[in-house]
C-alpha cells in the first residue's frame, strides 16, 4: 500500500506522543458502573476463591463510606467513578508456552514500545511479565525463575495457585480501607503481578512488568505483591507507557512489598503515562499507593522518575518495623505543561536503629506544578534513628511552581534527622558555560538536568538508567524559551 | 454553655460599654460573625494539626473581669527590663495601669489603643491601618479583632525615633478562676522611623489564664522594627499570639520570639511584603520542659521583587513538652530575585518529648533562591566528653553546649541589657549557675 500524504498527516499530529496509539483487540469489556454485582462479577470472571469475593466485597463496602482525599495540593475534575468500566481483559487469551502463539497485532504493539519478547531480553536477562489491560497474557522466564523456587506471575494467578501465600500477605502492608484509592483498588483489582522469593535466594535477574492502558475508558486498576523471604534479594522494574485518549483515564494502583528478616527488595519505576496535550487536555490520573514492611535489618529501596500523568499523587512508603532496617526513596519527578505531581514518602521509623535516606528531585516547567511532600516519623521506641532527606527542587520558567511540605513528627531523643531543601532556577552562567563550549541550549538544559537528577539516575538499574535519560529530555523539549 | 457559646453571646454585653457608632465596630460585627461560623479550630485543620485546643475550651473563662487588682512596682519589678530606662504600656487584668505605665505624646505617640479608637484625632489612622492586615477570616484572629478595645497604640511619624525601648507589658492577677484577655496592639513606623518594642505577658498566680493577642504592624519605606516576645509564664497560662507584618520598600522588622514557660503557647507570625528590597528576619529560642507545647507558625508572603527573608529557630526539648515548628514560605509569580531562607534545628532531650516541624516552600517564581534546613538530633557526645574532662560537671557542660546552640539567635538581640536578661532566663530553665554572660 502506497504511502499517501493523508497517512503522513495522521503520523504527524499523533507523533507528539510518540507512544499514542491505540491497538485494535478485541476486549472483553464490562458494562460502565461500579456495584457489588460487577465486584462479584470481576471475582467470577476470574475464577477467583471465595474468601477473595468477600475480600473484595468488604474492600467496596468501605470505599462506598469513604471520600477523595483533597488535601494534596492539586487541581482536577474529579473522576466519575460510575463512568467507568472496571474490567477489560484482551480477549483471545489461552495460555502461551512460545511466542508464536500470541496474538500478532499484540507483538506488533510491544515492538513499537521497544518490547522485544524475544532473544534480546533473555539475553539481557529480564524476565517480563506483561500486562496489557489488566490481563496478564505472556510470561517468559518463568521456567528459569521456577528451579530456583521463585514465583513470577500475575497476582489472578497467585490467588488460584498460591492460595495461601496470597492470603497470609495480601493488604496486610496496605490494608483494604487504608484510603479512598487503595479500597477502590481492593475491590476492583483487574490484575497485576505477584512474586515470591523464597528464603535466602538471590533473584538472578532483574524482574519487570510493562503496564499498558489499552482500552478506551478502563480504569487500570494494578495490585502488586512482592515478597522477599528471609535473607532474599530481588530487584523489580516497573515501566509503564499509555496512548494518548481524549478524556482523562484513572489508574488507581496498589503495590506492597514485604521484606522479611535480612530480605532486600529494590523496586524501580519509570513512569510515563500520556501527561495530557500542551493544553492539559487528556492525560492520565496516577493515584498510586505503594507500601513496604521492613523486617529485622531488611531493606527496601524506592527509585522512580515521574515524566508523565496529567495528575500524580503517589507516596511509596517504608514501614521500618523491624531493627536494623533500611528504607530509602529515590525520586524524579518532572512536570511540564499543564501536569500536576503530589508525590513524595513516607518513612515510619518503629525499630531501633532503623535509617531511611530520602532524596528527591522535583523539576517543574511550562505552567506545571510540581510539590514534595513527604513525612519522616520517628515513634518513641524507635532508638538511634537516622534519617537524611534532601529535596530539591529546579523551576524552569516562571508560569511553574515548586512545593515542599515536609513533615518531620520526632518522639525520641537519640534520633537524628537531617532535612534540608533548596530551590532554584537553571543559573545563566551554567547555560554560557556550555554555549561557549559549542553546546546548544536545549542540550546544555539537558546535560544540567541529568547533573541534576544524576544522584537518583544512579540508583536506576542499567537498562532504566538509559531509557529514564532519555525520557528527562523528551520531557523537557520545548520548556526552553 | 461552651466557650464558643459563651463568647458570641457576651459580644452583646460588651456592645453595652463601647461606643457602637465607631467606624470601627462594623469591623467588629463583622468579625464576630466569621468567628460564630467557625468556632475555634480544631486538629482536623492543617494548620492546627499538632496542637490542641480541646482542654482550653473546657475552661470557664471570664471575658471582662470584675474588678482590677492595682500592682506595687516592687512586688513585679523583676519583669521589666529595670536596668535601662524605657516607656512602659502595662495593663493588669486587661486594664491599662498610668500608675506602672509610661507613656508619651512627645513627637511619638505610645499610648492606648482604647484612646485611639475613642479620639477624633486618631481617626484618621485608625481608618486606614485597623484591622488592615491582620486576618478577615482565620477565627482566633477575628474573636480578637471583636473584642478590640484595648491594647497598646505606637505611632513613629516619619524620620522619628522614640529616644527609648518600648515595653508593653499584660499581667493577670488572679482575681478571676480563669481570665481570657484579648489585647489589641496596633504599631505604625512611618518613613525612615525607627523603634524597639518588648513585649511580655505574665500572669502572677496559678489561676488559668488565656490570653490571645493580635498586633499588627505597619513599617513604611526604610522603617525599622525590633520586636523582642519574651514567653516566659507560668504553668496554667496560654498564650495566643498573632502578629501580623506588613513591610513597605527597604524597611527591616525583625522579630525575636523567646519561648520558655508557659502552658500552651502558640506564635502565629504573619510577613506581607509590599514592597521592593525589604528584609523580614524571624528568630526565635524555644526550650521546654514538664508538659509545656510551643507552636510556632511563620509565614513569609514573598510579593514583590528583590527582597529577602530570614528565619532561625532553634528548640531544645525536656520532659515531656512537645514543639511545633510550621515555617511557611509563599514567592508569588512576580516576586523574582527572592532569597528565602528557613533553618530550624532541634535538641531533643528526653525519650518523651516530642518535635513535630513543617518546612514549607510554595514557590510560583523561577529567578529565586530559597532553602530550608531543618534538624533533630542530640547533643554531641564527644564535646561533652571533652568538657568533663576539663572538669566541668555534666549539666553545666550540657548546659554550655545548649547556649552554643541557640546563640546565634541571641547575638543578634541589640539591647544588651535584654540580651542579659534572656541569658539568665535561659540558665534558669536549664537549672545552671554558669557564673559568667555569654
Amino acid at each position: 500500500m502506497a504511502y499517501t500524504e493523508e497517512e503522513l498527516k495522521k503520523e504527524l499530529e499523533t507523533k507528539e506522543y510518540e507512544y499514542g496509539f491505540y491497538t485494535d483487540i478485541e476486549s472483553d469489556t464490562f458494562p460502565k458502573g461500579l456495584n457489588e454485582d460487577i465486584v462479584i462479577a470481576i471475582s467470577k470472571k476470574k475464577e477467583e476463591p471465595e474468601w477473595m469475593t468477600s475480600w473484595r466485597l468488604e474492600a467496596f463496602r468501605a470505599w462506598k463510606e469513604m471520600k477523595e482525599p483533597e488535601w494534596a495540593n492539586i487541581n482536577y475534575k474529579k473522576p466519575d467513578f460510575q463512568n467507568i468500566s472496571y474490567y477489560s481483559a484482551p480477549n483471545k487469551k489461552p495460555k502461551y508456552e512460545s511466542l508464536d502463539e500470541v496474538d500478532p497485532e499484540l507483538l506488533d504493539t510491544f515492538k513499537k514500545l521497544g518490547i522485544s519478547l524475544d532473544e534480546q531480553k533473555k539475553l539481557a536477562g529480564v524476565a517480563v511479565d506483561i500486562v496489557m489491560d489488566s490481563v496478564s497474557v505472556a510470561t517468559t522466564f518463568k521456567k528459569t525463575l521456577a528451579e530456583k523456587g521463585i514465583i513470577f506471575c500475575s497476582i489472578s494467578e497467585a490467588i488460584k495457585e498460591h492460595s495461601e501465600l496470597v492470603k497470609k500477605h495480601l493488604g496486610t502492608v496496605v490494608p483494604q480501607k487504608d484510603n479512598f484509592y487503595a479500597a477502590l483498588n481492593s475491590a476492583v483489582f483487574s490484575d497485576g503481578s505477584f512474586c515470591y522469593i523464597p528464603k535466602g535466594v538471590r533473584c538472578p535477574m532483574e524482574l519487570s512488568t510493562y503496564f499498558r492502558i489499552n482500552q478506551a475508558g478502563t480504569g487500570q486498576f494494578e495490585r502488586t505483591l512482592v515478597i522477599a523471604d528471609e535473607g532474599s534479594y530481588v530487584s523489580y522494574l516497573e515501566g509503564c507507557t499509555a496512548p494518548s485518549r481524549d478524556e482523562n483515564q484513572l489508574h488507581a494502583a496498589v503495590v506492597e512489598l514485604i521484606a522479611l528478616d535480612n530480605a532486600e527488595i529494590k523496586y524501580s519505576t519509570v513512569q510515563n503515562w500520556f501527561p495530557g496535550d500542551k493544553e492539559g487536555k487528556g492525560g492520565v490520573y496516577n493515584f498510586v499507593t505503594k507500601r513496604g514492611l521492613c523486617e529485622k535489618n531488611a531493606k527496601i529501596s524506592w527509585t522512580q522518575v515521574e515524566t508523565g500523568s496529567a495528575i500524580t499523587w503517589k507516596y511509596p512508603s517504608c514501614i521500618l518495623k523491624g531493627d536494623n532496617s533500611i528504607g530509602e526513596f529515590y525520586s524524579i519527578a518532572v512536570t511540564n505543561n499543564y501536569q500536576q505531581a503530589d508525590t513524595g514518602t513516607k518513612m515510619i521509623h518503629l525499630g531501633k536503629n532503623t535509617k531511611s535516606t530520602i532524596i528527591s528531585k522535583g523539576i517543574s516547567a511550562g505552567k506545571s506544578q510540581n510539590s514534595y511532600r513527604g513525612l519522616v516519623q520517628v515513634n518513641s521506641r524507635a532508638k538511634n534513628a537516622r534519617n537524611f532527606s534532601q529535596c530539591d527542587s529546579l523551576l524552569m520558567g516562571n508560569d511553574c511552581g515548586a512545593h515542599t511540605f515536609p513533615y518531620i513528627e520526632v518522639k525520641n531523643k537519640t534520633a537524628q534527622i537531617e532535612h534540608e531543601a533548596t530551590t532554584s532556577k537553571i543559573g545563566e552562567d551554567q547555560i554560557f558555560y556550555c554555549n561557549q563550549r559549542g553546546i546548544e541550549t536545549e542540550k546544555a538544559i539537558a546535560l544540567i538536568v541529568n547533573g541534576f537528577s544524576k544522584e537518583v539516575l544512579n540508583k536506576l538499574p542499567m537498562e532504566f538508567a538509559v531509557e529514564a535519560q532519555k525520557l528527562l529530555e523528551i520531557s523537557l523539549e520545548g520548556s526552553v524559551g | 454553655m461552651d466557650l464558643k457559646d459563651k463568647l458570641v453571646s457576651s459580644f452583646l454585653a460588651f456592645e453595652n460599654n463601647i461606643d457602637v457608632d465607631h467606624p470601627v465596630h462594623d469591623i467588629r460585627s463583622e468579625a464576630i460573625k466569621n468567628f460564630e461560623l467557625k468556632g475555634f479550630p480544631n486538629r482536623k485543620e492543617e494548620a492546627w494539626k499538632y496542637t490542641s485546643l480541646n482542654s482550653i475550651q473546657k475552661v470557664d473563662f471570664s471575658i471582662f473581669p470584675k474588678e482590677t487588682n492595682a500592682l506595687e512596682y516592687k512586688d513585679v519589678k523583676r519583669y521589666f527590663l529595670h536596668e535601662i530606662d524605657t516607656y512602659k504600656i502595662v495593663f493588669i487584668d486587661g486594664v491599662y495601669s498610668s500608675f506602672l505605665s509610661e507613656t508619651t505624646h512627645d513627637g511619638v505617640d505610645i499610648c492606648l489603643m482604647s484612646a485611639a479608637l475613642s479620639k477624633p484625632m486618631y481617626k484618621q489612622i485608625i481608618d486606614v491601618y485597623f484591622n488592615e492586615v491582620a486576618s478577615k477570616d482565620e477565627s482566633l484572629t477575628t474573636l480578637n479583632t471583636a473584642f478590640s478595645k484595648e491594647g497598646a497604640y505606637i505611632y513613629i511619624p516619619k524620620n522619628k525615633m522614640p529616644k527609648k525601648p518600648i515595653e508593653i507589658l499584660h499581667f493577670a492577677t488572679g482575681n478571676e478562676a480563669a481570665l481570657l484577655l484579648q489585647p489589641r496592639n496596633l504599631i505604625i513606623a512611618e518613613e525612615n522611623a525607627e523603634l524597639q518594642i518588648i513585649e511580655r505577658h505574665q500572669s502572677l498566680t496559678s489561676n488559668e489564664v488565656l490570653t490571645n493577642c493580635v498586633t499588627e504592624i505597619f513599617a513604611a519605606k526604610n522603617a525599622i522594627i525590633d520586636y523582642y516576645k519574651v514567653q516566659n509564664d507560668v504553668k496554667n497560662a496560654s498564650l495566643i499570639d498573632n502578629t501580623y507584618i506588613s513591610q513597605k520598600s527597604n524597611s527591616v522588622v525583625k522579630v525575636h520570639t523567646f519561648s520558655f514557660g508557659g502552658k500552651l503557647t502558640r506564635n502565629n507570625l504573619n510577613y506581607y511584603q509590599n514592597g521592593e528590597y525589604i528584609d523580614s528576619t524571624m528568630k526565635g529560642v524555644t526550650i521546654l520542659g514538664e508538659k509545656q507545647h510551643v507552636d510556632h507558625h511563620t509565614l513569609v508572603h514573598h510579593r514583590q521583587p528583590n527582597c529577602e527573608s530570614h528565619q532561625d529557630y532553634k528548640g531544645i526539648y525536656g520532659e515531656k513538652s512537645m514543639g511545633v515548628f510550621n515555617g511557611k514560605i509563599i514567592v508569588d509569580k512576580i516576586a523574582q530575585k527572592t532569597n528565602a531562607f528557613q533553618q530550624n534545628n532541634n535538641i531533643l532531650i528526653s525519650d518523651k518529648a516530642t518535635i513535630n516541624t513543617k518546612p514549607q516552600l510554595e514557590i510560583f517564581a523561577d529567578d529565586v533562591k530559597c532553602s530550608h534546613g531543618c534538624t533533630i538530633g542530640q547533643l554531641d557526645e564527644e564535646a561533652m566528653f571533652y568538657l568533663q574532662t576539663r572538669g566541668i560537671p555534666k549539666k553545666e557542660a550540657a548546659a554550655l553546649l545548649m547556649y552554643a546552640f541557640a546563640n546565634n539567635v541571641l547575638a543578634s538581640v541589640r539591647i544588651p541589657e535584654l540580651k542579659m536578661r534572656i541569658n539568665r532566663l535561659i540558665a534558669n530553665k536549664l537549672g545552671v549557675q554558669l557564673g559568667f554572660d555569654l
